[in-house]
């Protein structure tokens, strides 16, 4: 791989031996996916930010790190609240363990986001070359975005963080990113045709890792984001089109013919909705964007809930909504920022979750230990709302 | 009669050590004690034996990235492989050796079928060199 004479200094430890394992782990990778250089990038997403991921050889690790990132980066959700873990069952011991990896990445520089929808928060724009994390958020940048960036692991973005760069493979390269297989959802005057949670979560179950193309469907943004979100749950789709919609789709050089096909049908989207009863209602997988906020504030305004529901939030959309959060909070939902449904410890205790997101629909079995039902937002609140 | 066999280097650094061959790929996540240096996935090829110490050869990472750290917690607790060897680096095991200053090679010139248990092995990752002693 291609190196300039900058990153052999820093590959040489001339700034230091923090510097020189980030480099390091970079050419590491770029040998394993046969890069030809690195390209720089312009802003970070760091997982393994969970104490209940890294553990505490994690936490050494990164306490042991000496230097700071060098382009703007945030952290995937953690397993708590910064503010008010306490209102929602976090164990002291937990919330101790978490606050100390908190502390260790701001030591490195990194913003202190803890979220999957970090696009809310930087302006990150078409063909920018990114080091992101989150399933969801890959998803959403390379596909919604038309920026650029593989599935990063935590030391793999980390180190992209610190150097300002990243191997160049995969889904930097343009021709890597025609898609593989079209998709067709079959239409009607069903209630749930138009789930895009629901819709993502049957296509990513069926193509696995390849790039679908979406040939007669024209979601909105929050809609591309549930839809991407879920087949990158179900499946491992980091990057989709959608025909007419989506940025690259609109290209001269795009390719429309993919050698595969497949439908969904409306059946096998109905077949994934049933009435049974929950104990608690779960939305914001990945993160609200404002308008999701303002649509629950309207849905929940002069209502009570009866049923525990939670609404997760990047902190800094929390702080930018603040009418909405409030009108919310008056119901008796909580509005919950850095932390998510799957993975924090709050959702544990039910065992009968209600969401209205494909992802959470495909994790909640697993990392909660609850069954999970899925429905509209607007049924989330009406079961909300119900004795 | 020694020989040496030609690879990629990945991680760099050079250590010497008995060999241990695992046929099977390795989760070092919930694969491997990161107290003991003992595999303890159930039906493993190596199950319950120890790589500490070890040249641990084996065809390439799987589970999660969160492995790499666990490769740092056998480090710290003294109960790193001296050395890896994959067939095909991926990006949990060439991560992990690079965090804990593990030297690590891949894609040997040569089958690693040919590598036994028990040979002293040198592992160079700066060269990209298996040196087998006799």
């Amino acid at each position: 791989m291609y190196l300039d004479s900058e990153d052999e200094k820093v590959l040489t430890g001339e700034y230091g031996e923090t510097r020189q394992k980030m480099m390091e782990i970079l050419v590491a990778l770029g040998k394993v996916f046969n890069a030809e250089n690195l390209i720089p990038i312009s802003s970070a997403q760091v997982s393994g930010a969970s104490y209940k991921t890294i553990g505490k050889w994690g936490l050494e690790w990164l306490n042991n790190l000496d230097a700071r990132v060098v382009v703007p980066s945030v952290l995937n959700p953690i397993g708590m609240p910064r503010e008010g873990w306490q209102n929602i069952d976090i164990p002291r011991e937990f919330a101790d363990n978490q606050n100390k990896v908190i502390n260790a990445y701001k030591r490195l520089g990194i913003k202190m986001e803890c979220t999957c929808t970090p696009y809310y928060l930087n302006i990150t724009n078409y063909g920018d070359h990114l080091a992101w994390s989150e399933s969801s958020a890959v998803s959403y940048a390379n596909s919604v975005i038309g920026a650029r960036t593989n599935r990063e692991g935590g030391p793999s973005a980390l180190a992209a963080a610190m150097i300002g760069k990243t191997p160049n493979y995969g889904l930097h390269i343009f021709k890597n990113r025609m898609p593989e297989i079209a998709v067709e959802v079959e239409g009607g005057d069903n209630i749930h045709a138009h789930h895009y949670g629901a819709i993502g979560y049957l296509t990513g179950s069926k193509v696995g890792k390849k790039i679908p193309l979406f040939t007669n469907i024209r979601p909105s943004r929050d809609q591309l984001k549930a839809l991407g979100a879920a087949m990158a749950a179900s499946g491992a789709v980091a990057l989709y089109h959608v025909k007419g919609i989506t940025p690259e789709t609109k290209l001269p050089t795009f390719a429309e013919e993919p050698p595969e096909k497949i439908i969904i049908e409306q059946s096998e989207i109905e077949a994934l909705f049933n009435d049974e009863g929950v104990d608690a209602v779960a939305v914001g997988c990945p993160h609200c964007s404002p308008d999701e906020l303002m649509k629950l504030s309207d849905l929940l305004d002069g209502k009570t809930v009866k049923k525990p529901f939670y609404i997760f939030v990047a902190e800094g959309v929390m702080d930018s909504n603040r009418k909405y959060v409030s009108k919310i909070e008056k119901s008796g939902a909580k509005v919950i920022s850095d932390t998510c449904i799957v993975v924090s410890p709050a959702m544990d205790k039910f065992e009968r979750i209600m969401v209205d997101s494909g992802k959470a629909f495909a994790y909640v079995p697993n990392m909660c230990g609850a069954t999970a039902k899925i429905g509209s937002v607007e049924e989330c609140v009406s079961e909300a709302l119900r004795e | 009669m020694s020989f040496t066999i030609q690879c990629r280097g990945i991680s760099k650094g050079k250590a010497k050590g008995e060999i241990i061959v695992s046929k099977d790929p390795i989760s070092f996540l919930s694969g491997v004690d990161p107290e003991t240096g003992i595999v303890m996935e159930k039906g493993h090829a190596i199950e319950g034996r120890s790589i500490a110490g070890k040249v641990l050869v084996f065809p390439h990472g799987k589970g999660s990235t969160v492995g790499s750290y666990i490769v740092y917690a056998l480090k710290k607790n003294g109960k790193a492989p001296a050395a890896i060897v994959n067939n095909e680096a991926e990006t949990i095991i060439a991560t992990g050796a690079i965090i804990a200053d593990l030297p690590m090679v891949d894609k040997p010139s040569q089958d690693i079928n040919s590598l036994k248990d028990g040979m002293i092995a040198e592992v160079d990752g700066d060269e990209g060199v298996i040196l087998i002693e006799d």
